[in-house]
Parts: C-alpha cells; sequence; structure tokens
C-alpha cells in the first residue's frame, strides 16, 4: 500500500472514530444519529435477516437497467455523431449545460408519462447517465492521434471498422471516465427517484425510516449505499489501472 | 533503363485551404515523377516542402488539387490501392496492442491462416532487432524499436509499393545504417517498388538507385539524380568516392533551398 493509501485510510477511520466519540460521549443523541459500530451490526442483521433484500435486489437491478442502456447509447451515439462537424458545433454547448439541467424536476412528469413502476426512475437514471458517456467518449475519440486513423485507411478499413477496430480503443482511457461516471450517475438517478415517490427500493427504505424515526433502518442503508457505489467504483479502477499500466508499460 | 513504370504523377499539385480564413496554402507541386517497378527511389527536401503530402497522394490518403496519380496504370484519385504500404512519420503503433498484435494487425485483416502469420510475424520480429518484445506493449519500447514495429507492421503484408516517411528518424547513426541494410537486403527480395523519404542525406545516397530532390515549398522537383549503385550494395559503399560526390551534390542543390524555407519561416514569424 502506498503512503497516500495509508494516509486515506487514516482518515477515514480518524473520521469514524471522531464521530463514535461523539455518539458515545452524548455530544450526538441517539435520535440524530447512531454510533457507527451500532450501524455496521444493524447492517449486518438487516442482511442476515433479509428484510430488505428486495429491496436492494429492486434498487441496484433499475440502476443495472439505466447504466448498461445509457453506456451502449452513449458510446454509440457518440461514434455516430463525432464525424459531423456542424452538428457538434450545434450539440456540444448543449452537452456541456447538461448537468446544469436539474433532471429530478422532470420526474413527476416521467411518472404522469409511464406511470408509478420502476419506469419513470430507469429512465431518470439513464438521462443522468448517458450524456457523460456522451462528453467522455466525445473527448476520448477527438484525441485518437490523426495517424492511428491514417493506419486503418492504409488498412483499407471502412468508417465501423474503424471505429470499433481503431478509433475506441484509443480512446478507451476517456470512455471508461464516462462508464465510471455512469455508474455513479444512474446510481444517484435510481435513489433519488426513489426517495422523492415510489413503491419500493433502498431510497424509498431510507425515506420511510427517515419518516418514522427509525434510525436502526436508515443508517444502515445509507452506509451500504456507500459501500455498493464505492465498491462498483473501485472495481471499475482496478480494471481502468490494468489498462493504463499497460499503456504506460510497467 | 526502360522498366516498367509503376507510379506516375502528371502535374500534381496540393493546396490546403485553411478552415479559419480564406487563404491558400500551396503545399506541393506541380510534379511530375514516373517510378519504375522496383526501383528504389529517396526524396530529399527542405522541412516543410510537402514530401509527406506527395506520399499521402501516392497512398490515396488525400486527393490532388490539380493533376493525377497513377499506381499500376490506375488513377488513385484518393481511393486507397490495394498492395501498398506506408510507413508513417509519426509513431502509428496501437497502444494497447502487444507487438505481436501490432505487426499481425493487417494480416489478421487480411484473413491469412494462423500458420502463415505466426511464420510472417516471427521473421518480421527478428529481422527488425525486436525478438524477445513479442509480448511487449509499445510504451516499453523506444522511439526507435516502436518505429522498427511499423516497419515491419508495413513489410509483412508483402506490399509491392512501400512507402516510407522518415522511418528511421527515431534511430542513431548506427543503427540507422544497419536498418538501412535490411531495407536493402528486403527491398531486393521483395522486388518491391520503394519511395523513401528522408532527411539525411547520406541515407539518400547510400540507399536509393535515384534521388529527387525538392525546393522549398511550394515543392518542386529540382533534380533527379541517379546514383549507379549495384543492385546488390550494402552500407559499406560509404567507402566509395562516388558516395561523397552523391552527397556533395544532393548539398549542393539543396542549400541555398533549405536556407529559403528557414527565411521563410523566419519571416512569417
Ligand atoms: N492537413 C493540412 N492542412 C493544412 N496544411 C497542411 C496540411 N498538411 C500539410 N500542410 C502544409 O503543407 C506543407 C507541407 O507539409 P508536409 O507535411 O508535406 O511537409 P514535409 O516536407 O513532410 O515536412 P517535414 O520534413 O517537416 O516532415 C506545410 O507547409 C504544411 O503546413
Ligand atoms: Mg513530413
Amino acid at each position: 500500500m502506498t503512503r497516500a493509501g495509508l494516509w486515506r485510510i487514516a482518515l477515514v477511520t480518524g473520521f469514524a472514530g471522531a464521530i463514535e466519540v461523539l455518539c458515545l460521549t452524548g455530544t450526538i443523541d441517539k435520535i440524530t444519529m447512531q454510533a457507527p459500530h451500532r450501524m455496521l451490526v444493524d447492517l449486518a442483521k438487516m442482511i442476515a435477516s433479509g428484510s430488505m433484500n428486495a429491496a436492494i435486489a429492486k434498487t441496484l437491478t433499475n440502476a443495472v437497467l439505466a447504466f448498461l442502456p445509457a453506456i451502449a447509447v452513449g458510446i454509440l451515439t457518440a461514434v455516430a455523431l463525432f464525424p459531423f462537424k456542424r452538428v457538434r458545433n450545434v450539440l456540444d454547448p448543449l452537452f456541456a449545460t447538461y448537468y446544469a439541467i436539474p433532471v429530478f424536476a422532470f420526474y413527476p412528469l416521467l411518472i404522469v408519462m409511464l406511470g408509478l413502476g420502476d419506469a419513470p426512475q430507469i429512465l431518470l437514471g439513464f438521462m443522468l447517465a448517458v450524456v457523460a458517456v456522451i462528453i467522455n467518449t466525445l473527448n476520448g475519440l477527438d484525441r485518437v492521434p490523426r495517424v492511428l486513423i491514417k493506419t486503418a485507411r492504409v488498412n483499407r478499413m471502412g468508417p465501423l471498422a474503424t471505429a470499433f477496430g481503431v478509433m475506441l480503443p484509443s480512446a478507451a482511457p476517456y470512455v471508461l471516465t464516462g462508464v465510471k461516471l455512469a455508474v455513479a450517475y444512474s446510481l444517484i438517478g435510481i435513489i433519488g427517484a426513489e426517495f422523492i415517490m415510489s413503491r419500493g427500493g433502498m431510497g424509498y427504505e431510507i425515506s420511510f425510516a427517515y419518516n418514522n424515526f427509525d434510525n436502526a433502518i436508515m443508517y444502515p442503508l445509507i452506509l451500504l449505499i456507500l459501500v455498493v457505489s464505492i465498491g462498483v467504483n473501485t472495481l471499475l479502477g482496478l480494471w481502468e489501472k490494468r489498462l493504463m499500466l499497460r499503456k504506460s508499460g510497467r | 533503363m526502360t522498366a516498367e513504370v509503376h507510379v506516375a504523377l502528371r502535374g500534381v499539385g496540393k493546396s490546403f485551404s485553411r478552415a479559419e480564413s480564406s487563404d491558400v496554402v500551396h503545399a506541393l507541386g506541380p510534379i511530375d515523377l514516373e517510378l519504375r517497378k522496383g526501383e528504389f527511389f529517396a526524396v530529399v527536401g527542405p522541412s516543410g516542402c510537402g514530401k509527406s503530402t506527395m506520399l499521402e497522394l501516392i497512398a490515396g490518403l488525400t486527393s490532388a488539387t490539380s493533376g493525377s496519380v497513377e499506381f499500376e496504370g490506375a488513377s488513385i484519385a484518393g481511393r486507397i490501392p490495394d498492395g501498398v504500404g506506408v510507413v508513417f512519420q509519426e509513431d502509428a503503433c496501437f497502444p494497447w496492442m502487444t507487438i505481436r498484435d501490432n505487426i499481425d494487425f493487417g494480416l489478421k485483416r487480411a484473413k491469412l491462416d494462423a500458420v502463415e502469420r505466426r511464420d510472417r510475424v516471427d521473421r518480421a520480429i527478428a529481422m527488425m532487432g525486436l525478438s524477445g518484445f513479442a509480448e511487449s506493449y509499445p510504451a516499453q519500447l523506444s522511439g526507435g524499436m516502436r518505429q522498427r514495429v511499423c516497419i515491419a507492421r508495413t513489410l509483412v503484408m508483402k506490399p509491392r509499393l512501400i512507402l516510407l516517411d522518415e522511418p528511421f528518424g527515431a534511430l542513431d547513426q548506427q543503427t540507422r545504417l544497419l536498418m538501412g541494410d535490411e531495407l536493402l537486403k528486403l527491398w531486393r527480395l521483395s522486388g518491391a517498388t520503394v519511395f523513401l523519404i528522408t532527411h539525411a542525406l547520406d541515407e539518400a545516397a547510400m540507399l536509393a538507385d535515384r534521388i529527387g530532390v525538392m525546393s522549398a515549398r511550394p515543392g518542386r522537383l529540382l533534380d533527379v539524380i541517379e546514383t549507379g549503385w549495384p543492385k546488390e550494395r550494402d552500407s559499406r559503399i560509404v567507402e566509395d568516392p562516388r558516395f561523397g560526390e552523391i552527397t556533395a551534390r544532393l548539398w549542393r542543390s539543396l542549400r541555398e533551398e533549405s536556407m529559403k524555407s528557414m527565411g521563410a519561416a523566419g519571416a512569417s514569424s
């Protein structure tokens, strides 16, 4: 482990330890927050009893249903847009300002259109995630060295073979940045939507527990969301590191 | 010599229009040149005179503003002809592939059978002095080694016309001479026509049957020098007194042009 890594662990444990002390001494009262060790115990109990399994499964399934299409549609859109300079001159500024729009504001509209099932939540997660993939893929495609494209042409490769055989692999590190963002954004979209209005899922359970002052459910669920999103990101990070090691040759 | 014409450039010129302004950069020509089948032709000229542009015109990567380019009797006009291999001036290795996969790239696309592919790649790796690096990635190699990977990748396809844009630019003088020997050997074995752009006058003088000397931009052919070397030759001809004469003649033609292009660069900046 690197020095920075050790410091990072020390920082996080220190923070958790400080909260633990503040809770145990009663500086933070029980109704506001539970001591971190209780959260861990409650989380273990919750997983053992399986009481939240349905909610966890629903949220994670919907997140996957949002981010896999977001990645596919995002990459394909970027590849299709890339050759058209004029279209991009029109669209690029729109993509750049996209995240200034609070997409959640459209959630009620989506419910009206699609009903109070999983569809509007998945769509919201998709909408949040897809543009990050488009922006980052386009950014990567812009940086493909021209000589690689010329090499593809000399090998008499068509536009599709060039895009998928040369340009996307060359842009892979940027595409991966988009994918990582898509994972985070789709989770945010799904859980946020569940929080606002839905009939199940982790966001819904947190909101329900919050309204009933049920800290024994709320905090373990928050902890679980943290663990899941950090876990997925770490896995992607490890994969990225392997790709980069190859490229930088160490 | 009445050898068959392999590549013909007739009145070829190329201008680039700048995207943001209306002014046009006249990069090349008009050029009239015929490459004979199986000859080794070298081009020297001041930086920015349009050598790479000329190579891209022959490769069909860009189309001429005026005139026509023919390869094996058929007009190219911006189509990529079959049987032409190109080694670019810049590093064109695919960084996400091993050296073996890089060299195998074109063969795999051509759907050759696995045994033949492996055989050709192995031989190219040995010839280019890359043994032991087959499973490495380009980033683990030096610039000169990467350039050799690109040469190998082109040669395994057995092109009938090989276009090389300063392929030894990243090599030291000794390796450059040895690579020159390899290239000569390969040229003799394959019977391919070679078009080599170089900035090293001695390299041109040692390798080529004929050397085209280009003017400052817009590049025109000032002079075409026949070296008269026998087909069986290698880097030892640098000891021949004729080698010195050829190099001196190249430098006489180029000195003034190079000063012009330096002056132009100084004036425009
Ligand atoms: N795509 C392009 N768009 C605009 N101008 C270009 C383009 N490609 C080349 N040029 C211009 O054409 C001229 C010739 O360029 P080229 O690359 O052919 O020179 P070169 O002789 O290969 O130079 P060097 O020896 O430095 O490699 C240069 O002035 C360059 O600025
Ligand atoms: Mg050049």
